[in-house]
């Protein structure tokens, strides 16, 4: 029944052209001849001898022939086809019922209640936001998170990865801060938008878990391919979450809070695509064209100007080999806001949440952060972190060589302090929510390890203010 | 003239296969399929030809009709581009949003230039002068800061048989000229294709430093007006922030940016600070004297290739009014990047990583277009453009095409490095690894307006720089302590070097935008400084003694002080007084360390 639901709404928005047979199925792709005038990136249906319906989409199209990448199962798939062209690009219904619903990468429900019927069509490709349009993002976003909030401070409207590599909690940082995000002096929390692509069964039960436990189940959406679910879909997968916190965010004004894991996985499809059309290879086999895919994502995120909601943008990825180098990390990289390291080295140390401070950064911090906002040390005492951090850093790296008496009284006193750091500042609980004050307080109470002229990045009237020597912290 | 049609006969991302046209021109601008998006024609064969589409292709079918318009891409030129943002092609963005709202969806038309606004036209000839190509003849306030020139288009001369002072648009003739009993009506707006590079009389030599405010730019590795600086980096590693600063501070007289396949937040932070920012000469918003080119990363590949193009002929054009203009593009090797995947889409051969073979040629034709000329026509006028892009190699490794072709075409290299970012060492500009050809070029204004001794400081300092690498990575076998004091004390001063000159915030206070005579005292007093000690050093004075002096903590915090020049002066006078004491102390005298020179 429900079943017959959706397809009739399908059948209605889309009245097509059929054809029969296929010359060629290569991978993902079909190759179609007769066909006359097939709309680039048009909608198909495909209906196999096997008995099943598939849907594909035209990739490159000409009088004559068009190109179809096939989404879902292709098993049992043969030449011959029912091939329905139906007029029309990828477009979901949309409307406020898809909250507290789980969705796979087709936008099929699979939490067994109907499918979301609505005349609202939205294509999933979305479309540029204009620049002018745009509000730059101020509002801090206070997760809790001690090393987050005091060194990478997350605003609303930003998109922020975590680069990790599988072991790690990464999936447990994401949903603490999905648990935790607040704007101070803001009652409403966060709508979230969880998009699980080739997501093991184990890791998407724990996301779903994780909102039930804090009742944000209704305010939260879920699209979920999962890692035996066809690998086209994950193409479709990130598209049809921020279709929805688009609508979420710009028609009904609520903030959304999008989780995209694994975006890895979402890359990997992308170059199995490219390798089926034969395309010209970029780095290690992902296609030329990655950053530009990647940025139709990320860049969705956002504020509007005039518009109450936002997007913020909160993609987990693992990095193939640990390697911050490889094509999936460094593009993503250059698109996001910046990013958030965990490191196996702290994992193993046994720090949570595991963040290696040195490579990771917040583009945003600058414009969410100071007085009136978070507080007016901030800035100064972040700063200070990460110089007196990296000697503390490269003070270790120098002992392990020449071993720790060799080293200066100085690079003890930094030595001492990166231990501190770490231990203090950086581990808490899983379930430890910290304020703002309280992190910066811990802050200062670990500089002060240092003698007070080395803070040569905080002025001195701060110092005086807020440093325990002087009675803060 | 009759329309001429073709239609649509493949399509494949932004590239798009048409037939049934002939005598189609390379570079001619077509409407394709029914929406009418904008392309570029980019390859004619006997029965064929291909275009580049420069807005989204989804749902496009073959079949769909195709326009051409006999011309080619062009810029519209003409009062009404200062504080105006654009994306690739020229649309206004602001003018789109009031057209189709919030999100840039296909085929909206909008004119660059606006047609129905009128412009304060004041002529600067009369009737009966003999006029040609390049003349100024007008001239409009485009906006408080910006005086536009109206010059008379190349290929057009004769007499001048009307002009009169009134106001405008851009469409109607302010004068005419006529030569051999033909009429030629003179407006403000003109056209120009954006691939050919505007015509001038002749190229000059680049005299003067662009002053941009930071420190490791301006006195280490300078760029020369009319001059290329290329700014290659990782991610995160501050290209934006460098060229935002460069866009806000330095002083250009027109500033030209192209975020090219960046971020739309970047955008919308600089069009939230430029109307603050207050120009110092005139206290009016450098909004005032700035365009934007904005095509987002997640805007058309094929439009992102061309605003490379769009901006820089804008700047040649507001060059030949006699401005020194600065182009910035963020980053090009997004525009490289587009390059790529549109030779890709044509199924031309690659070469290295993926890029065409004319990857070079056509970098060297964009930095060509820097300069300093004499415009065509009279009077004489001397305009500059100057370029700064950003680029963002794979890996953040420099070993790659773009990096390894830009850095054969440009004049200055600002190298950004990873370990200096996660130090929070901004700008992270390699000191080891940058180079500046201006150096020299610009030695001379340096001597003329700050100190003769400048070029003589600049050098030690870099002197020190290097050879204090040189012992850090000695010590870090062996431990800093069981160096010998001499060496310890290059490390001591290499270190307030790096605190006190190289690194400089670009948030906001005092040292945001650092004065070229200031950088000179600051640099001289840190010069001085080891100078004196290390004679002291010499003498058997212990790097101890010398370290734990307050004075050396605050050389690193002085540039920071409210009171400018003053507070430098100051701790100049304290610093030599203590070395003097403490010479005193052990008998010893030291000379110089006059503030002066
Ligand atoms: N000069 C600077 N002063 C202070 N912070 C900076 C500076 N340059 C870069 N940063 C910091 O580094 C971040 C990344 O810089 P950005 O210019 O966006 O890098 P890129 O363009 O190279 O990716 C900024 O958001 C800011 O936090
Ligand atoms: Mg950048």
């Amino acid at each position: 029944m429900d079943e017959w639901i959706f397809r009739r709404d399908i059948l209605r928005c889309f009245h097509g052209k059929l054809y029969r047979g296929a010359r060629e199925i290569k991978g993902s792709l079909m190759f179609v001849d007769g066909v006359e005038d097939a709309a680039y990136d048009e909608v198909v249906q495909i209906y196999g001898s096997d008995g099943k319906e598939r849907t594909g989409r035209v990739l490159e199209t000409k009088i004559g022939e068009a190109i179809v990448q096939i989404l879902g199962e292709r098993a049992g798939l043969e030449t011959d086809v029912l091939i329905k062209f139906t007029g029309s690009t990828f477009r979901i219904p949309i409307s406020e019922d898809v909250l507290g619903r789980i969705f796979n990468g087709r936008f099929e429900p699979i939490d067994g209640l109907p499918p979301i019927i609505s005349y609202e069509k939205r294509e999933i490709t979305g479309a540029p936001i204009n620049p002018v349009a745009r509000e730059y993002p101020h509002d801090f976003i206070q997760t809790g998170i001690s090393v987050i909030d005091g060194m990478f401070s997350l605003v609303r409207g930003q998109k922020l990865p975590i680069f990790s590599v599988s072991g790690l909690p990464h999936n447990m940082v994401a949903a603490q801060l999905a648990r935790q995000a607040t704007v101070r002096g803001e009652e409403e929390g966060f709508a979230v938008v969880f998009a699980g692509i080739g997501l093991r069964n184990t890791e998407a039960d724990f996301f779903i878990e994780q909102f039930r436990e804090t009742g944000a189940i209704e305010r939260m959406v879920a699209i979920l391919n999962l890692a035996d679910d066809p690998a086209v879909e994950r193409i479709m997968t990130p598209r049809i979450a921020l279709t929805i916190a688009e609508y979420l965010a710009f028609d009904l004004e609520m903030h959304v809070l999008v989780i995209m894991s694994d975006m890895t996985n979402y890359c990997e499809a992308l170059r199995e695509i490219s390798t089926a059309r034969g395309e010209i290879p970029g780095r290690l086999g992902y296609p030329g064209y990655m950053y530009s895919d990647l940025a139709t994502i990320y860049e969705r995120a956002g504020i509007i100007k005039g518009k109450k909601g936002s997007i913020t943008l909160f993609p987990i990825l693992t990095m193939p080999g640990g390697d911050l180098r490889h094509p999936i990390p460094d593009l993503t990289g250059y698109i996001t806001e910046g990013q958030i390291f965990l490191s196996q080295e702290l994992s193993v140390r046994g720090i949570y949440p595991p963040v290696n401070v040195l490579p990771s950064l917040s583009r945003l911090m600058k414009a969410g952060i100071g007085e009136g906002k978070t507080r007016e040390d901030h800035r100064y005492v972040a700063d200070q972190l990460y110089d007196a951090y990296s000697r503390g850093v490269r003070a270790r790296d120098l002992a392990r060589i020449i071993g720790e008496v060799g080293l200066s009284e100085r690079m003890k006193r930094f030595l001492k302090f990166a231990e501190e750091f770490e231990s203090n500042f950086v581990n808490q609980d899983p379930y430890e929510n910290r304020p703002i004050e309280e992190t910066l307080n811990r802050a200062w109470r670990v500089l002060s390890v240092l003698p007070e002229e080395e803070l040569v990045r905080i002025p001195r009237k701060m110092i005086e203010k807020y440093h325990p020597n002087y009675g803060g912290g | 003239m009759s329309a001429r049609r073709g239609y649509i006969a493949g399509i494949a991302g932004p590239v798009v296969v048409a037939k049934g046209l002939s005598g189609v021109k390379m570079g001619e601008v077509v409407y394709v399929g029914e929406d009418q998006l904008v392309g570029e024609v980019v390859r004619i064969s006997s029965n064929y030809f291909t275009v580049q589409v420069y807005e989204d292709t989804s749902g496009l079918r073959p079949k769909e009709p195709i326009i051409a318009t006999g011309k080619l891409l062009v810029a519209e030129l003409g009062p009404g581009l200062m504080s105006v943002t654009f994306d690739g092609i020229e649309r206004p963005l602001e003018e789109v949003r009031k057209q189709i709202g919030d999100f840039v969806s296909r085929g909206v038309k909008v004119n660059a230039l606006p047609r129905n606004v009128k412009w304060h036209f004041k002529p600067l000839v009369k009737k009966s002068v003999k006029v040609e190509g390049g003349d100024v003849i007008g001239e409009v306030q485009e906006t408080p800061l910006v005086i536009h020139k109206i010059m008379v288009p190349p290929g057009v001369d004769g007499s001048i048989t009307w002009i009169e002072e009134g106001d405008y648009t851009v469409e109607e003739p302010v004068a005419t000229v006529e030569r051999d009993g033909e009429v030629f009506e003179i407006k403000m707006m003109q056209e120009w294709p954006v691939r050919t590079p505007r015509l001038f009389k002749k190229r000059l030599p680049s005299e003067v430093p662009l002053i941009v405010g930071l420190r490791v730019i301006d006195t280490f590795f300078p760029v020369a007006k009319g001059g290329a600086a290329a700014v290659p980096g990782g991610f995160g590693t501050g290209k934006t922030v460098l060229l935002h600063k460069v866009a806000m501070y330095s002083d250009s007289r027109i500033v030209i940016y192209i975020g090219c396949g960046e971020r739309g937040n970047e955008i919308a932070e600089m069009l939230e600070e430029f109307p603050q920012l207050k120009d110092p000469k005139t206290g009016h918003p450098i909004m005032e004297r700035s365009i934007i080119i904005a095509n987002t990363s997640n805007m058309p590949v094929s439009a992102r290739e061309a605003s490379i193009y769009m901006g820089v002929t804008m700047a040649e054009y507001y060059r030949d009014m006699g401005y020194d203009v600065t182009l910035i593009a963020d980053s090009t090797s997004r525009w490289a990047e587009a390059l790529r995947e549109i030779a890709g889409r044509l199924g031309e051969m690659p070469v290295e990583r993926g890029f065409p073979a004319y990857l070079p040629d056509r970098i060297a034709e964009f930095y060509e277009r820097a300069g300093r000329v004499v415009a065509l026509g009279s009077p004489e006028r001397v305009g500059s453009v100057t370029i700064l892009g950003a680029v963002s190699p794979p890996g953040g490794d420099f070993n790659e095409p773009v990096t390894i072709h830009t850095l054969r075409f440009v004049g200055a290299m600002w190298a950004l490095d990873p370990e200096l970012a996660y130090r929070r060492h901004y700008p992270a500009i390699n000191w080891l690894k940058s180079f500046s050809q201006y150096a020299e070029i610009v030695e001379r204004w340096w001597a003329k307006n700050v100190s003769k001794d400048f070029q003589q400081y600049r050098r030690k300092a870099l002197r020190l720089l290097t050879v204090a690498s040189e012992i850090e990575s000695i010590a870090s076998i062996v431990g800093e302590s069981a160096l010998p004091d001499n060496q310890r004390l290059i490390l001591l001063t290499s270190e307030i070097l790096k605190e006190g000159f190289l690194r400089q915030t670009a948030l906001s206070g005092e040292d945001v935008f650092c004065q070229p005579r200031k950088q000179f005292l600051l640099l001289k007093m840190i010069m001085d400084f080891f100078d004196k000690t290390y004679v002291l050093i010499r003498k058997r004075v212990s790097i101890e003694e010398i370290s734990r002096m307050p004075e050396v903590f605050e050389m690193m915090r002085v540039k920071e002080d409210e009171r400018g020049i003053k507070a430098v002066e100051e701790l100049y006078a304290r610093v030599m007084k203590k070395l003097d004491e403490l010479a005193e102390k052990y008998g010893l005298t030291l000379g110089g360390g006059d503030m002066r020179g």
